[in-house]
């Protein structure tokens, strides 16, 4: 174990542990964009930066990303020093020229005071604020059907050539996690489009509600050697039968003990 | 060819100086990128033909050679007679029979081809005695234009893999790291760290591996220093990577190089080959425990990827984005091992360092800045190519000396250097030398070695548009502050440059500048703001005659210029059919008339005018 001091405080953390996850231990709001907790950060939205220094560094600071700095020994951050406040909102105002219609970064620019970018809006900016989340977590689940394409002002999250992506078995892990809803898809007529694709979802045999697409009951089933009957029912139907299960065994109980 | 041990290598070296001795007579063709483009090959052709007729047909090969760049690229292409020093430039294959006989078969000069001095339009024959060459020293260019690029021979001829084999049989890998450090070598990719110490930190790692990795991704716009070096001297680079290997303990080597530089692929596959086949590149070379394998990984052409954490993940396949450095690359590069990446131009003087010694070579330039640097030397001199100079040589010196003054004797307005991220340095600061530490202080870089020059024609605020909208486009876009602050900095650069900025624009750019520097994730995005902020330094008055008085003294943004005609106008209607909008109007023998409605500003008129009776306002 190793201390830091964040904002006056002194803290335990362990060596090497990436800042941001000590911040958020000690419950310190740091604004994040592209963190996910499933997922290898990123740095790319910039907005967790604090300012760090050393008692030997002679006064000297560095802005950091905290998802991405180790935390080390003798450390002194600041999650709310000037100068981070000013490129957080400096930040905020860039995303929302980007994506001025995102309620989401509406709301976070507005906690750091920014109603109205002072830049120039960006003409039909769309909500995707490339943090690379739902791409990462693509990879992350093994399938990678999607990822960013071109570079620069013109990067977009795509699946290859912009076609339905093989890869894709309809999990909705990008789409959930997406932190501006931005990614569409469409569950009607028990089936599910996304990414321009098609999936057949798999029907539950007691309600007869839709649960998961069957390429990911599938990919499960295989993968995770999960028996392919388990997806046969919906959550709520597992329950229902789990609690009648349960119900029966306390009546063993109570026969057993009278 | 076998190359097993010293006794081999030396053996080829004598051999080869001992042809190069029975033909003293050379005929030296520039066969550059820039010379190819001009048409060199016809003339490589043409002369092989011509020894062919003249029965020299067995000896072609060791009398004509074909050479890597010499520099002077505007010139080409160029034929250069050997020992004589005789410099030919714009030669056509029709000019080659004369130049065998006369000045190959004999000693008689053609007039015509040689090079005319800009300055007072005398001839100049050798040239060694051109300014353009004269005042170079060239150690990483030493062999270029010198041996024929793509023959290992000829390499070993001019002390090829001497510096390896002294390395391998008389040097530990603490005393190459040792000798490194103290020649002062500092990375000529931009970053400026010292070479020796790299090797250092990443030998001392614990690793199942080290890789190094050689960074030939040069992506400035104009600059062609690297791939000058790898088409001209592929074998150099190669000697550099194994020192460097054996220095740091590598067994793997990779050379980045993007796809736009066909000719440096080519002549670099051709060298790792011919050393593959001898015994320089694979098991136990010269006999020794030292193995080492090198391999070619082609980009594709994004300026990102010159960047170390990005080029590392392109080589492994992934997409070229850079990740955060707070572990560096020396120790967690490539596949997540101590990885050393150098930069061509670093390796290349390797070599020569370990030959001639740490001490001859912190001698030369400055004492924080050993050695010399290359710089591809373009915009509005006389002269323009690829030169090496020593370090703390002035701006003046490179520009007045070298170059050969402004064009047309125009007033200098500005010298930029580093490259996209580097900066402008104004004519108060001519006397400046040119050294990593001078650079940085005034606001620019040394960064791979671009130096453009600008005249008072050149609209300071249109250059860093210029170069911010090529940052805007090259910016991998993984990071908030690069993509959307350097797209937000050229949108008011544009609104400036319309005519339509506000004083509060200019604090507005500078903090936002400030912002994008500390925000940023890689070097690329911290340095981006550069072109704006050194334009912003140095000439502030012009960026407010812009915004205040609606006016670009440089005629150059057309919503802020009018044309004119004025009343010494001939009216020999030169102008009328080259205006594509009709917007002039006028009789023969009378004073033309520019209707400002019609008028694009497009300069068409200015261009064609023989009696300077457009004005630009």
């Amino acid at each position: 174990m190793i201390h830091i001091t964040i904002n006056g405080k002194v803290v335990q953390a362990k060596d090497g542990e990436m800042l941001l996850t000590v911040i958020r231990r000690e419950k310190i709001d740091v604004p994040t964009l592209c963190h996910h907790e499933a997922v290898e950060p990123s740095g790319a939205c910039r907005l967790c930066m604090v300012e760090i220094t050393k008692p030997e560094w002679d006064g000297w600071c560095d802005y950091v990303t905290s998802c991405l700095y180790p935390a080390a020994d003798g450390l002194i951050v600041n999650t709310h020093a000037k100068k981070v406040n000013e490129l957080r909102s400096s930040i905020l105002d860039m995303y929302l020229a980007r994506h001025p219609k995102s309620p989401e970064i509406r709301q976070l620019a507005a906690e750091y005071g920014v109603l109205k970018t002072q830049f120039e809006e960006v003409v039909d900016g769309d909500n995707c604020i490339l943090c690379g989340i739902c791409t990462r977590i693509c990879d992350t689940m093994g399938f990678h059907a999607i990822s960013m394409v071109g570079r620069g002002h013109g990067k977009e999250v795509a699946p290859p050539l912009n076609m339905a992506p093989t890869a894709c078995v309809g999990c909705l892990s990008c789409a959930k996690n997406c932190p501006t809803n931005y990614i569409e898809y469409n569950m009607e007529n028990g089936g599910l489009t996304i990414w321009k694709k098609d999936f057949e979802m798999v029907a539950c045999t007691e309600c007869g509600k839709t649960t998961i697409t069957k390429e990911f009951a599938e990919y499960l089933s295989k993968n995770r050697d999960i028996n392919i009957d388990y997806f046969r029912k919906c959550d709520e139907c597992h329950r229902k039968e789990l609690a009648g299960t349960m119900g029966r065994i306390s009546n063993w109980d109570r026969e057993a003990r009278s | 060819m076998n190359i097993k041990n010293v006794k081999d290598l030396n053996k080829i070296k004598k051999e080869t100086l001992a042809i190069s001795k029975k033909h003293p007579k050379k005929v030296l063709v520039c066969c550059g990128t820039g010379c190819i483009a001009n048409g060199a090959t016809k003339i490589v052709e043409s002369v092989r033909d011509g020894l062919a007729k003249r029965k020299l047909k067995d000896v072609s090969i060791e009398i004509l050679k074909e050479t890597g760049c010499h520099g002077f690229c505007e010139l080409g292409p160029l034929v250069i007679i050997e020992p004589q020093e005789i410099f030919y430039t714009k030669v056509k294959p029709k000019h080659v029979d004369d130049i065998l006989d006369k000045s190959f078969l004999e000693n008689e000069i053609i007039e015509p081809l040689l090079f005319t001095n800009p300055v007072d339009g005398s001839k100049i024959t050798k040239y060694n005695d051109i300014s353009f060459f004269k005042h170079q020293q060239r150690i990483a260019l030493r062999n270029l234009g010198k041996i024929s690029a793509h023959d290992m021979k000829e390499y070993i001829g001019v002390d090829g893999y001497q510096a390896l084999a002294k390395v391998l049989f008389k040097m530990t890998p603490d005393e190459v790291i040792e000798e490194v450090i103290k020649s002062g070598l500092r990375g000529r990719g931009g970053g400026g760290f010292s070479a020796g110490k790299k090797w250092k930190i990443c030998k001392n790692i614990q690793a199942d591996k080290h890789y190094v990795i050689c960074n030939g991704d040069e992506g400035d716009p104009g600059a062609f220093m690297d791939r000058s070096i790898m088409e001209g001297d592929p074998h150099g680079v190669l000697e550099g990577m194994m020192i460097a290997a054996y220095a740091i303990g590598a067994k793997e080597g990779y050379i980045y190089v993007r796809d736009e530089y066909p000719l440096a692929v080519t002549h670099l596959e051709k060298a790792i080959l011919d050393c593959e086949r001898s015994g320089l590149l694979g098991e136990n070379i010269l006999g020794t425990d030292f193995s080492f394998t090198i391999k070619i990984a082609r980009g594709a052409g994004a300026f990102v990827c010159g960047e170390s954490s990005a080029l590392m993940k392109s080589v492994a396949g992934e997409v070229g984005e850079p990740r955060a450095k707070y572990v560096r690359s020396v120790v967690k590069g490539l596949y997540d091992e101590p990885t050393v990446l150098n930069n061509v131009e670093t390796l290349v003087n390797i070599p020569t360092i370990i030959r001639k010694g740490a001490d001859w070579y912190s001698s030369i330039g400055t004492k924080k800045s050993t050695g010399t640097k290359v710089f591809s030397l373009v915009g509005k001199v006389r002269n323009t190519g690829l030169i090496e100079v020593p370090m703390g040589i002035t701006l003046r010196e490179i520009i007045y000396d070298i170059g050969g003054g402004i064009l047309e004797d125009r007033p200098f307005k500005a010298v930029q250097t580093g490259g996209p991220s580097g900066g402008c340095i104004p004519e108060s600061m001519l006397d400046l030398p040119v050294d990593f530490d001078s650079l940085t202080e005034v606001g620019s870089m040394m960064g791979s070695g671009g130096m453009i020059v600008m005249d008072d024609k050149t609209c300071i605020v249109d250059v860093a548009k210029y170069f911010l909208e090529f940052l805007v486009e090259e910016s991998c876009g993984k990071c908030t502050p690069c993509r959307e602050g350097l797209y937000q900095l050229h949108k008011l650069l544009e609104k400036i440059c319309a005519g339509k900025g506000e004083m509060s624009d200019i604090e507005k750019m500078e903090r936002l500048s400030e912002n994008v520097m500390i925000g940023s994730l890689c070097g690329l995005g911290k340095s981006g703001p550069n072109p704006l902020m050194s334009t912003l330094k140095h000439f502030k008055d012009e960026y407010i005659e812009h915004i205040k008085d609606k006016k670009c003294r440089a005629g150059v943004c057309p919503e802020l210029i009018t044309y004119e005609i004025l009343d010494n106008c001939t009216g020999c209607m030169a102008c009328i059919p080259a205006c594509g909008y009709d917007a002039i109007t006028g009789k023969k023998k009378e004073v033309h008339i520019i209707a400002q409605d019609k008028c694009t500003k497009c300069g068409a008129c200015y261009a064609v005018c023989n009696f300077d009776s457009i004005l630009v306002s």
